[in-house]
Parts: C-alpha cells; structure tokens; sequence
C-alpha cells in the first residue's frame, strides 16, 4: 500500500516539477517584465507544492530518500507527468496556452483532493488551491486577451491550442493506480473531472473567440513512465548538478 | 492562533524579534506564521504555517529564530507544518498598519480582490494618498503574495498582498 501510495504522489507531484521547470526557463526571458515575473511566480508556487509532495514521498520511501534526491536522481522512465507539461515553451501562445489547459485541470483535482481521505494530500491540496487559483486566473485571463485581441495573436493562440489539444485527453487516462486510489477516498476522480474539464474549458474557448479542435490521437502513457523525447533535455539540465557533482550543497 | 498565556513572556519576546525577510516591518507574529509554541526547560519548539508553498524566505525564517533563541540560551525546533494553511486573515491588525506605513496595501476580503485583480475595479487604497484611483499593473509582484498597483493621482508604484483564503 506504502508503495503505491508513493508512486501516487509522484504522479501528482511530477506534473508540477516538470510544469514548474519549463516556466523557470522563461526567468528573465518573459515578453515583458510583468508577464515573466508573474510566469516564474507560478513556478515557484509549483516548486513549493513539488517540496510538499516529495517530502511526503520521502518520508514514506524511507532510507537515504529525500526531497532532493526524488527531484534529482530519477531517470526519465521513472517520471509519472503527463505529456502536455513537457512540451516546449515555442511562443508566449503555447506557455498560455499550455498553462489555461493544465490549470483547468488541477484546479478541480486539487478541490477533490481536499477531501482526500488521506491528511497529508488533503492538506497539501488545501495549501495549493489557494495559489493556484491565481494561476488559473491568470491564465485565463489571457487566453481570452490573445483570442480576442489582434488578428495576430488570435492565430498564434489557435496554433497553439490545435498542438496541444490533443494532449488533454491523457489528463483522464486512468490507470490502475488512479483507480485504486479513487475507490479508497484518496485520489481524485478522473472521470468525474473530465466532464467539468470539457465544459469549462470549451466555455472559455468560445469566449476568447477560438475554435475548439477536433479530437485527435496522441501518444501518451506518461504515467507510466512513458515520454516524449523533451523529458531527457529537461532532467539533463535540472539533474546536471547532482549527476556531476553528487551530494552538493549550497 | 497561538495561545500565549502557557509560554514564558521571555520566548515570545525572543520570537517577536524576528521578522519576515522580505517585510522587515512584520514580525513573525504579525504575520501569524507562528502557530504553535512548547517551552520546556530550555527547549523551545515552533510550528510554523507557511505563507506560500514555495516560499523562499519560510526557511530564512526557521533560521533566524534557531539563531535569535540560541544567542538567549534556547535550543529551538521548527516544524513546518501545512495545516492549517495560512490565510491573510492570520496577520494582525498591527502587522496590517505596519505593512500600509511601509507602503503595502492590505489585502481586501475575497469579493473585491477578485474584483481588484481581474475587472480593475478601483477599490485599493494607495499606500502614500489614500486615493482609491488606482490601476493595477501585474497581478503577480515582486514575491509571490502581492500583486502590483499604481495610483493614477499621485503615480506611486505599491505593492498590493493578496488575499489568501
């Protein structure tokens, strides 16, 4: 039970690690000063709920483990976020865009979560809600500015929303796991989700003026450890340190 | 809050010496991180609510009171725990004034921070006039609890902390 329990915080905890790294690339790269302090804000917020996750995770794993060696010395087929979050930054569209889709998702799991049978997610949950309100909010906010704003960037967020579409439906994909941990009152309920996810986020789309895509097949099975080819760039540069210089501190 | 009465005077004035890094005029009561203290003999144990999950300044916080209780004789233990999880309803009321004087407006109720921050409703006081004609300028500021404001009468830059319920 232990061991599953722990690979589901990973799973949970992974979409905000990898999420969170990707917006720290744009750390002084943002389009402009407000928009790169609020996305690297957001990705703090992520780390922060990474740190509460994997202490958890360490806590139950025992032995040698800590926070910092699940974030540092895993390898990429040990990974349990899903493909969306792994995607590049390409434009400020795909960072918007990738983050409207991926707040519309963790906000209603993080509301289930709260009442988690298990404390320590609950708590974690009740503790994320709060920032990541601010997230969904933001990002919302300017899915609909760059919809509905220039001819320009309304065809740069629709370039963006038809490539990452098609990495939504892996939110729902129910694993084994996700199964085992909906029935006994600890994990969310995918399925359940699903249908707020599509409604709320459809919703929006039309407001911003967007055409919804169609729906399309995309490889996926990143909870199980199965990636694309951007996850081994992102661990080569987040890993590199504690790989070439292994137990430094700072 | 923290039930003061069973805790020696001496600690918790130990403990009101150290201050948010960040907000050097709150002291870690104001901010109402503080949320349990235990003395025995010269042993003093706290826990601590983090404001936000990834707060830089929550491990500065833990270091500086080790440091300021070690020097007056004391052996600290921090835990951070997560529940319950801080609110900006846990700063007091002299941690709130602190924060104006300093050029920080106070965080609004729930309603009108939304308000504040998505349908630039001109609702938050500037920190220098008063004035509630004010505009906002990043909902994200310089740390992760304030967003950035400016007041269009007397054009002063301030920070706004968000509320965090």
């Amino acid at each position: 039970m232990e061991n599953k329990l722990y690979d589901y915080i990973l799973s949970l905890g992974d979409n905000s690690l990898i999420l969170g790294h990707r917006l720290s690339e744009l750390c002084g790269h943002g389009p402009s000063l407000e928009t790169d302090i609020a996305l690297t804000n957001i990705s703090l917020d992520l780390y922060g709920q990474v740190r509460n996750y994997f202490q958890y995770a360490a806590e139950l794993a025992g032995e040698d483990a800590s926070e910092d060696s699940i974030a540092f010395l895993r390898t990429d087929r040990q990974h349990k976020n899903v493909w969306l979050v792994e995607q590049p930054n390409e434009d400020f569209g795909h960072v918007i865009c990738r983050q409207f889709l991926f707040d519309s998702f963790h906000m209603p799991l993080m509301k289930q979560l709260c009442e988690s049978k298990d404390e320590r997610i609950s708590a974690i949950a009740k503790k994320s809600i709060k920032e990541s309100s601010y997230h969904e909010r933001f990002s919302s906010e300017w899915m609909k500015r760059l919809g509905a704003g220039t001819e320009v960037s309304n065809q740069k967020v629709q370039a963006a929303l038809d490539h990452l579409y098609p990495f939504v439906n892996e939110f729902f994909q129910e694993t084994p796991l996700d199964k085992e941990m909906k029935e006994n009152g600890i994990g969310g309920d995918l399925p359940a989700i699903k249908e707020v996810y599509f409604k709320n986020v459809h919703a929006l789309l039309l407001e911003a003026g967007l055409t919804i895509p169609e729906p399309d097949w995309r490889q996926t099975d990143g909870k199980l450890g199965y990636h694309s080819e951007h996850l081994g760039f992102i661990l080569a540069e987040l890993q590199y340190m504690q790989r070439s210089y292994p137990n430094s501190d700072w | 809050m923290i039930t003061v009465d069973e805790i020696s005077s001496e600690v918790m004035d130990i403990i009101r010496t150290v201050h948010d890094p960040e907000i050097p005029v709150l002291t870690v009561i104001d901010l109402g991180v503080v949320k349990k203290v235990t003395v025995e003999g010269k042993r003093v144990s706290i826990n601590l609510t983090p404001t936000y999950s990834g707060c830089p300044a929550m491990d500065m916080i833990s270091d500086d009171l080790k440091s300021a209780l070690k020097a007056e004789g004391y052996e600290a233990e921090i835990k951070l725990i997560l529940s319950p999880a801080w609110s900006t309803d846990m700063i007091t009321e002299t941690g709130r004034k602190a924060m104006e004087v300093y050029g920080i407006a106070s965080p609004l109720e729930p309603s009108n921070d939304i308000l504040a921050l998505t349908e630039d409703a001109k609702i938050v006081p500037c920190t220098r006039c008063q004035s509630k004609n004010t505009k906002l300028v990043s909902q994200f500021g310089s740390t992760a609890c304030k967003a950035l404001f400016q007041c269009s009468d007397c054009h002063e830059p301030f920070d706004y902390f968000k509320c965090l319920k």
